[in-house]
């Protein structure tokens, strides 16, 4: 079948809303990453000269260092525990009809569903009365609230897509519950384990809301540490904070390079089974 | 035969409960359960009773602060102007193109694979970019002003249209692959069948992948609208905080930070949950109107 | 008194019953086939069985075991499933050793009887391969080695041979014969093929909508079908709605629809009953004084023709001829007393 070489108004206003959003998108990026390369840039198309000296800055003023591993602590342990507990979980809503089952679900729904600040904000006045907040735990726990539901509804499809009768033919070779996840349902469930713990991290990297309000100053995480300095501007020159987005940025890409190995972009954003109303 | 055999025929305990559903596996759940129970409902709960219990005022004292201060009271208004019109265009806006691009061609996955980049960008660099960008002396308005389009610099940022661009940026990429996710999984050859019975191109999309798409539509304008009515750290750092876009989230948390009137805080945390999950019910409810079986796709 | 007692086993879905108070003594290195139709609640019996599905009511018992309480993993029975079941990420060596491995027998044990089970279904070369690499063929005799390498007391199989190709199921059927003969398991089989059942079983079980019609050998199956459903089954493919004429005690004499039959009564019947005669299309033949009927179709079926032809009234009729009669020919047709049973309808 040969292409049309002239395209419809139509196509044209399409591609042409595409092309305007990433024109935006392109402009956003490109005059974050110019000015946190540039000496100095005021009133003019780019700045007049350049520099990498804002980089070095950040990472000193800003102890950046310090940052990344506190970001990396609390996402490992985050999408640790929430996979330990949401898996096994997910596996009885895939496999099992009981009553409540619904509601449940439902339950497992709704920490998704409301906005992060309606329970953060409760769930850290109740993290803080038993001295949980403002350290690494705080964060954790409250990071969890998300990142459970998000693995159980991400796993609970895909366990459903694998053949039961794969684990009753393990039962009947005498294996018991334990045995059967370990030996059998786990090596399965690996790729979609490994797409579920990558959304996690990804989410949990970018939660603002929810880090925000439990971290103490040596919890932060890379997303908050951006928005104190950012906020508390006028102090710090505009380039280091413009640097220290630029490396907040890279650090997500080469986390979304690395997710999309494995899973579709369009699960992503969001995986929510269709028979929850 | 003996005796002790034939004295129990009636059914176990065991079987008459599993049966019903109920069987030690269920004992997987009590992790899952018990976390979403003790850092969420928990929470919810001793927040609600915090917002009946103010300093002063009685029981309803502090939704009578909320509500009687139109300063807090028009933070509801205020982001129900942000989030619904954001969502709304971000739907809007990714159906025509979707449509288009459910096709195979050439450069679909590197076309998806850029639309996820906003997801990498996180609050402050959009802000950041946004103010630099739009800004009086950015590249966007320098561009206007050179080709005689407008005569002063447009003022796009620390406003409104600030904190509505940043929603675009994270919230289109968003509603577009769910879109995309979505009309994949309708069955492409009920359009063919359209087509050959005599339906063009405008009758197939609104008489048939239309209606099977609703459903979806649903549900990420409800995700996207639970996405920008959230919003918070962007209406600080690009709109203007303190007046136009001071949403509900500023609220609660000057409330908690800075007036540390947890009870307040706690009062506008409800309020916002309730308005939020009204809005949802109220897209669900006019979704329920629709056909939500299958779509006959591998979806 | 047997070894493995099944005592009143029902399974309800929803209020309905998938299998209603089913009564099975089986002896020790027997083949009992569980056949039926689909939905007559053989896997459902089969299941219940293995553990894999709670009984609604009723006992399963070992000697003096009971068996019901017991999860599937500790009745020690092995199972051949429909789909096979193969594990997709272990090799044809690992998972036929996986039972082995769950009981922790020690490695030298593993590998040996690893090593036996394979030979025995003959898949020394493909030892190393996955699943996915292997036919059909190969997939199932992979299935059955995993779930006879335990010895198990009991070996359960869920309609194994009905994924392969018609030639494959032939030699699969032998094969599993084979086997049973050859390691004396107790075999619990389930078809709705019943040419594969008479072929293979000690015993057969015939249910048709949750209940038992008749417990037998296949002989027993084959020339006294205890109902007109077990007949329907087992291949009386003429079922004549007649009525009875006369009642002596050998001959029961029918008529309807332009034909009289002469035939063995099942059950107590009087002459006036509406009943069901059940004739086997090769009981069926081209003779002299018979009923007159009027060729249809003819199909060459090796040795035999198959014919189809009507009687006056419009009956149809299956039966075999060995000379080739043309369609629209009018021939009569007869049968022995002793091949034709009479049901009450």
């Amino acid at each position: 079948m040969r292409r049309r070489i002239v395209a419809t108004p139509g196509a044209w206003l399409v591609w042409g809303a595409v092309g305007f959003f990433f024109v935006l998108l392109a402009g956003v990026i490109g005059s974050v990453l110019v000015s946190s390369f540039g000496r100095r840039w005021f009133d003019t198309w780019l700045p007049q000269s350049w520099t990498t000296q804002w980089y070095g800055q950040a990472w000193h003023e800003f102890t950046l260092l310090d940052v990344l591993i506190v970001t990396v602590e609390i996402s490992v342990l985050v999408v640790a525990i929430s996979v330990l507990v949401g898996v096994p979980a997910s596996y009885v809503l895939a496999r099992k009809n009981f009553p409540g089952r619904r509601l449940l679900y439902l339950l497992f729904l709704l920490p998704i569903l409301m906005p992060p600040i309606t329970y953060g904000i409760p769930l850290a006045t109740v993290l803080y009365k038993y001295g949980l907040a403002g350290h690494m735990a705080g964060v954790v726990l409250a990071n969890l609230v998300p990142s459970i539901p998000f693995v159980i509804l991400t796993m609970t499809p895909f366990i459903e897509q694998v053949d039961p009768a794969i684990e009753r033919a393990a039962r009947m070779c005498g294996a018991r519950t334990g045995q059967v996840f370990a030996r059998i349902l786990a090596p399965l469930l690996v790729p979609g384990i490994l797409a579920a713990s990558i959304l996690v991290l990804v989410r949990t990297v970018g939660m603002f809301e929810l880090t925000f309000l439990t971290a103490g100053p040596d919890s932060q995480t890379l997303v908050v540490a951006l928005y104190y300095t950012m906020s508390a501007a006028g102090i710090r020159a505009q380039q280091s904070v413009d640097a220290m987005a630029v490396i907040y940025t890279s650090m997500m890409l080469v986390l979304l390079v690395v997710a999309l190995r494995f899973v579709n972009p369009t699960q992503l954003v969001a995986r929510v089974k269709e028979d929850v109303e | 035969m003996t005796a002790t055999t034939r004295t129990a025929p009636r059914t176990a305990l065991r079987h008459r409960l599993a049966e019903r559903g109920i069987d030690r596996q269920l004992l997987l759940l009590v992790p899952a359960l018990l976390a979403v129970l003790i850092l969420f409902i928990y929470p919810f709960a001793y927040g609600m009773g915090l917002s009946f219990q103010p300093a002063e005022g009685g029981v309803l004292g502090a939704y009578r602060n909320f509500f009687g201060d139109a300063y807090q009271r028009d933070t509801i208004g205020t982001t129900l102007q942000l989030a619904l019109p954001a969502a709304f265009l971000n739907v809007a806006a990714s159906v025509p193109i979707a449509y288009r691009m459910r096709g195979r061609f050439r450069g679909k996955r590197l076309l998806t694979t850029l639309l996820v980049v906003p997801i990498t960008l996180g609050t402050v660099l959009t802000a950041e970019g946004l103010l630099n960008f739009l800004g009086p002396t950015g590249w966007f308005n320098r561009t206007l002003l050179e080709a005689g389009l407008v005569d002063g610099p447009l003022r796009l940022t620390n406003n409104y249209w600030g904190v509505f661009f940043s929603l675009v940026i994270t919230g289109f990429p968003f509603a577009f692959l769910l879109i995309l996710s979505y009309l994949s999984g309708i069955d492409p050859t009920l359009e063919r069948a359209a087509a050959t019975l005599g339906a063009g191109w405008w009758p197939r999309f609104h008489r048939i992948t239309l209606p099977l798409l609703a459903p979806g539509l649903a549900t990420t304008f409800c995700l996207t609208f639970v996405l920008a009515f959230s919003v918070f750290p962007s209406a600080v750092l690009v709109g203007d905080p303190a007046g136009t876009t001071r949403v509900i989230s500023i609220a609660a948390y000057h409330a908690a930070y800075e007036a540390y009137d947890y009870s307040l805080a706690s009062a506008i945390a409800v309020v916002m949950g309730v308005v939020e999950l009204a809005v949802v019910a109220a897209v669900l409810g006019v979704r329920s109107l629709f056909y939500t079986g299958s779509t006959g796709g591998k979806g | 008194m047997s070894w493995l007692r099944i005592d009143g086993v029902t399974r309800r879905f929803g209020g309905k019953a998938a299998l209603e108070r089913l009564d099975l003594d089986i002896e020790q290195g027997e083949f009992i086939a569980l056949l039926g139709p689909s939905g007559c609640g053989k896997s459902t019996a089969l299941n219940c069985l293995a553990g894999l599905l709670p009984l609604s009511e009723g006992s399963i018992w070992q000697d003096d075991t009971r068996l019901d309480t017991l999860p599937p993993e500790r009745r020690g029975f092995g199972m051949v499933f429909q789909s096979y079941a193969l594990f997709p990420h272990l090799s044809v060596r690992k998972n036929i050793a996986f039972g082995l491995q769950m009981r922790r027998l020690p490695r030298a044990e593993v590998r040996r009887r690893t090593d036996e089970a394979i030979k025995l279904v003959r898949l020394e070369e493909h030892a190393t391969k996955l699943p996915g690499q292997l036919s059909g063929g190969q997939q199932q005799r992979v299935a059955i080695a995993r779930a006879v390498v335990l010895e198990p007391s009991l070996v359960l199989m869920d309609e194994p041979l009905s994924n392969l190709d018609a030639k494959l199921r032939l030699e699969m059927r032998t094969e599993i014969r084979r086997l049973h003969q050859s390691l004396g398991l107790t075999t619990v089989y389930v078809t709705h093929d019943q040419e594969e059942a008479l072929s293979m079983a000690d015993r057969l079980v015939v249910l048709r909508d949750g209940r038992v019609q008749q417990i037998g050998t296949p002989e027993e199956l084959h020339t006294r079908p205890a109902n007109r459903h077990v007949a329907d089954f087992m291949g009386y493919r003429n079922l004549l709605p007649l009525k009875v004429t006369a009642v002596t005690p050998d001959v029961v004499t029918v008529e309807g629809s332009g034909l009289a039959l002469r035939g063995t009564g099942v059950g107590t019947l009087a002459a006036g009953d509406e009943v069901v005669a059940a004739v086997r299309p090769e009981d069926l033949v081209v003779g002299e004084g018979g009923v007159p009927v009027t060729v249809e179709v003819v199909e060459y079926q090796g040795r035999e023709l198959a014919v189809e032809a009507r009687t006056e009234q419009g009956l149809r009729l299956h039966l075999r001829a060995v000379e080739r009669p043309a369609p629209g020919d009018r021939i009569t047709v007869v049968a022995d007393p002793s091949r034709v049973l009479v049901f009450p309808a």
